[in-house]
């Protein structure tokens, strides 16, 4: 980890903050955040992101690295998924979750939350197709399921289609019995969801003051080793 | 809590019930005569006998039985009372249950006073031995655990600090006010004041659980309030404590002020300590239980008192001692258990809770009529007055604090509540009665004491409904679990942790995720019977849904009414299937049915004999049994008469299939629309002539295909409902399925 501590300009700080609404502090820190990740460059790759060792044990981890190279969280529009980001996409990603501030109205709470079961939505419709299909679904509650003690496939199957089935239900009331459900659509997934409290829950601290020193520490370490390995590799 | 002695009475009844309710060896009353001998004669005791007396056909004996006829007598009382509040049918809307115990104690004591006897007093001990534990572990053992962890912080906040700064502040303008000459308690010292004001600062869980469980206010401030009502019970008695040994020897030190915090962490720590060492011993001892199911219960009942009683020998916090027993021993307990005994655990609970608060809230009332008093306007009005002024402030001012930590902010609305919900109750005037009769303000403090329960009882228990329908409070949810709103959970749950982990730092997440891993391999392991240990939390989630479902639908013989919709597994995962055509259809039918009234015929015949049960619990139903011989039936009929599914995967004949049958209820639909093969249809016993009920526990409907899946979700459904064990031995035997 180099002395390269130098932080962007005011102005660009300002943009950020604009965008995404974090303070300066709050993307000051991440800022360091994604150098150390990205080894200094400007852009971060799904490589930094397996390299964490906190994720190696996360059940569902690939999706949330895909979900920072997906470009539909990046609030521009853009379809389909990206190699490398920059440390704005990543912010806009980090944004999601941000706590609504105290003063909200109820239309701006319900925006939020629209935003966050939005990208929950992203990451489960993974064709980006607009629905959640029974097989997205089932391998959603596969992946739940992998690390928990590896119950197989059978088990997933039936608890995604118990769930899919009472998405049906709940959101359409009546099918004949030749009609098809395609897929959870983001109006359905609005109504299944609607009593989690999404805007309360989907939050995590971003900090004001610097404690990635720790952290630094423990990734230092992992550069070495990674050296040292390339090293053996090489040889 | 110190324990004093006995308060003798003449004729106090309550000294009475407590010797037959602890049964330890305290003191017996000589009133009743134990060398009496049973009922009808009586006159054994003298041994001359110069005339032949007739033989007493029928006799009184009323001083035999004195004691459990009163307390039975009471407790009916108590029950009758409360039943009758709810068929008055505006009454218990407007007013709270606790007001109307009290009411009611009121007259009790007056009628009995108006005999001319003395009414009995609530027993210090008898409330904190007897009264008190079963509260606090119905509370402790059904605490939400998630919002109680997310909100710890907070909690401990107001219950620490809060109490600290309400005695303090209380105890500090009391004594301000008794300097003042006109008011004439010029001798009240300031260790008296400060101890009343540590006795009324708290809150009381008891009258907090009676009030906001009428409300169904939302979790936060529910979890928030209770939560505090129960963790400053540590705070209390450090505080009761130590101003009581101060105030007899009348100076304070440095030295006793850094005593009382060492005691403060002692008290509260210790108390965790030991109800955490019971609360595993009880899931340990619940690892062995199969085989005796039926005294299941009992060790969570006696292992919970155990650690209670412990920790008050100690003078520990015996609150936060079963709150730690109920919530560490509940997820171990809840794993090894049969379904009956959870049942027989939340019904005995709530059963003894609420026999416990009535009688709590009657002998209040009853207390006031009796108890001594001294009245003296000023001093009560101004408690009442800080009391509520100390309560606000302190509110304000620590969710100022605390919202700059919080990452979800308490609103104006929420703090409202929570200052408004801090009721106080039984326990402060238990410990106001507990004072000895040296402090020679004790008759005022007690009024005093009691005047501030019944005011926040009475006026703030009353008032709180219509204010929170007035503000418009966020209500409690009451939404039935939802399959997906708990895989969304889990998903946030592994979501939030990697984002943290993303963002580099361990925040609240990256714990809970340690604290969950170091739980599943190292403790589970050790605490859970069989091989259930391994089984994620989704998947006893969705088995207890199902299960609940399915008790249900068989005990009532209806259908719930859950997923009100006509869409069944076809809709969602259409195949092409070949189609039975309908006259095959009718025939297959018409078989099954004709072979489920032979099997309902020879089921009935069959005689009730332990060996068909697969399960080794004296208490299985008889339609259990007979659903699943049913259902093995039906299986090898099918077998014979139906194809094999096109075009989903068969099962490989090594391959166990496992699945969860996709419950589904549906209406029942007018006998025109061709029936699905309704496998449901034994198990209406109760309701006989419905043969167009339908539940589409699996197939497609008018689908033969699916229905070899649908045997096996149906031996499931049967084991579902017979208790679990760790041993099956059955047909289709799968580890994981064993409910």
């Amino acid at each position: 980890m180099g002395a390269l501590q130098s932080l962007p300009d005011e102005p660009e700080y300002r943009d950020l903050s604009e965008k995404t609404g974090f303070s300066f502090e709050q993307i000051g820190i991440l800022h360091k955040r994604f150098k150390q990740l990205s080894h200094n460059e400007d852009t971060l790759r799904r490589d930094d992101l397996n390299t964490i060792p906190d994720l190696s044990c996360n059940p569902i981890r690939t999706q949330i690295i895909e979900a920072f190279f997906d470009k539909r969280n990046f609030h521009q529009n853009g379809e389909g998924t990206v190699q490398e980001i920059s440390f704005e996409e990543f912010l806009v990603v980090m944004s999601h979750f941000r706590p609504p501030a105290l003063d909200m109205t109820e239309e701006q709470r319900e925006i939020i939350r629209r935003e966050k079961l939005r990208f929950l939505f992203n990451m489960h419709d993974t064709d980006n197709d607009g629905t959640i299909t029974l097989e997205e679904y089932r391998h959603v509650v596969e992946e739940l399921l992998s690390r928990s003690g590896a119950l197989g496939k059978e088990t997933a199957k039936g608890i995604a289609d118990a769930a899919m089935l009472e998405v049906a239900s709940i959101s359409m009331g009546h099918m004949e019995p030749d009609e098809f459900y395609e897929g959870i659509t983001f109006e359905h997934f609005l109504k299944i969801l609607k009593d989690i409290e999404i805007e309360t829950r989907m939050n995590i601290r971003f900090l004001n003051m610097d404690t990635t020193n720790l952290c630094k520490k423990i990734n230092s370490q992992q550069d070495h080793y990674l050296q040292v390995n390339g090293e053996q590799k090489i040889a | 809590m110190s324990v004093h002695a006995l308060r003798k009475s003449a004729s106090s009844s309550c000294s009475n019930i407590l010797v037959v309710f602890v049964g330890i060896g305290l003191p017996i009353e000589a009133s009743a005569p134990a060398y009496q001998s049973h009922g009808t004669e009586g006159s054994h005791l003298t041994n001359i006998t110069n005339t032949k007396k007739a033989f007493p056909v029928l006799a009184v004996n009323y001083e035999h039985v004195r004691k459990p006829f009163e307390i039975a007598l009471w407790i009916l009382l108590a029950l009758l009372m409360k039943l009758g509040f709810h068929l008055i049918p505006r009454l218990s809307a407007v007013v709270p249950e606790s007001c109307l115990l009290i009411v009611v104690g009121l007259l009790v004591g007056g009628l009995i006073k108006v005999i001319g006897e003395e009414p009995p007093v609530l027993d210090s001990q008898l409330f904190f031995l007897c009264l008190l534990p079963p509260i606090i572990l119905d509370a402790g053992y059904f605490l939400p655990i998630r919002p109680f962890t997310e909100n710890v912080g907070t909690i401990l906040v107001f219950a620490v600090i809060g109490t600290l700064w309400n005695a303090f502040f209380m105890g500090g303008l009391l004594y301000a006010l008794c300097q003042i000459e006109s008011v004439g308690l010029s001798g009240v010292d300031l260790l008296a004041c400060l101890l009343f004001g540590s006795i009324v600062s708290a809150v009381d869980p008891v009258a907090v659980l009676a009030v906001f469980e009428e409300i169904h206010i939302n979790e936060l401030v529910h979890i928030l309030v209770f939560g505090e009502s129960l963790l400053n019970d540590a705070v209390t008695v450090v505080l009761y404590n130590l101003f009581e040994e101060f105030s007899k020897v009348g100076t304070v030190t440095v030295l006793d002020v850094f005593l009382g915090v060492v005691c403060f962490f002692v008290v509260s720590l210790g108390g965790v300590l030991v109800g955490a060492i019971y609360g595993f011993l009880a899931a340990f001892t619940s690892r062995f239980t199969s085989h005796t199911r039926v005294i299941e219960p009992l060790f969570v009942f006696l292992y919970s008192y155990m650690a209670y009683l412990s920790s008050e020998m100690f003078h520990l916090s015996g609150i936060m001692a079963l709150i730690a027993c109920g919530v560490v021993m509940r997820p171990y307990v809840e794993a090894n258990i049969s379904h009956k005994s959870y049942t027989t655990i939340k019904y005995f609970l709530k059963m003894w809770s609420s026999v416990s608060e009535t009688l709590i809230f009657i002998f209040l009332g009853v207390s006031t009529v009796a108890g001594p008093h001294a009245w003296n306007w000023t001093f009560v009005i101004t408690t009442v007055i800080l009391c509520l002024v100390s309560r606000v402030l302190g509110v304000i001012g620590l969710t100022f604090i605390i919202n700059k930590f919080r990452i979800v902010k308490l609103t104006k609305k929420d703090q409202f509540i929570v200052a408004y919900g801090g009721l106080r109750g039984a326990i402060a005037f238990s410990l106001g009665y507990l004072l000895s009769n040296s402090h020679q303000m004790r008759n005022l403090f007690l009024t005093a004491i009691i005047t501030v329960i019944f005011f926040t009882v009475f006026v703030q228990g009353m008032t709180i409904r219509p204010l929170v329908e007035l503000l418009a409070v966020k209500k409690k949810k009451e939404s039935k679990p939802s399959i997906n709103e708990e895989i969304h959970t889990e998903f946030l749950d592994h979501l939030l942790t990697g984002v943290e982990g993303v963002c580099g730092h361990y925040g609240h997440y990256h714990w809970k995720e340690k604290l969950n891993r170091f739980n599943k391999t190292y403790v589970k392991r050790w605490l859970i019977a069989g091989e259930n240990f391994k089984e994620p939390e989704l998947i006893a989630f969705y088995r207890k849904m199902e299960l609940k479902q399915a008790i249900m639908m068989v005990e009532s013989g209806q259908l719930p009414s859950v997923l009100p919709s006509t869409i069944s597994m076809q809709n969602i995962q259409p195949r092409a299937i070949p189609r039975v055509s309908k006259k095959r259809e009718e025939e297959i039918r018409r078989i099954l049915r004709a072979n489920l009234q032979n099997n309902k015929q020879k089921m009935r015949s069959r005689s009730y004999s332990r060996h068909t049960l697969f399960d080794a619990d004296e208490e299985d139903n008889v339609s259990e049994v007979r659903l699943r011989k049913t259902k093995m039936e039906m299986e090898r009929r099918m077998s014979h008469y139906l194809t094999v599914p096109a075009n989903r995967e068969s099962p490989r004949p090594g391959v166990r299939r496992v699945s969860f049958p996709t419950v589904h209820f549906e209406q029942p639909s007018p006998p025109s629309t061709p029936d699905a093969v309704s496998l449901e249809e034994e198990e209406e016993e109760e309701v006989p002539k419905r043969p167009s009920l339908k539940a589409d526990i699996e197939g497609p409907r008018g689908n033969a295909s699916d229905n070899h899946q649908g045997e096996l979700d149906y031996q499931r459904l049967a084991r579902c409902l017979s208790d679990p064990g760790p041993n099956k031995d059955k047909e289709d035997d799968d580890p994981f399925m064993s409910c």
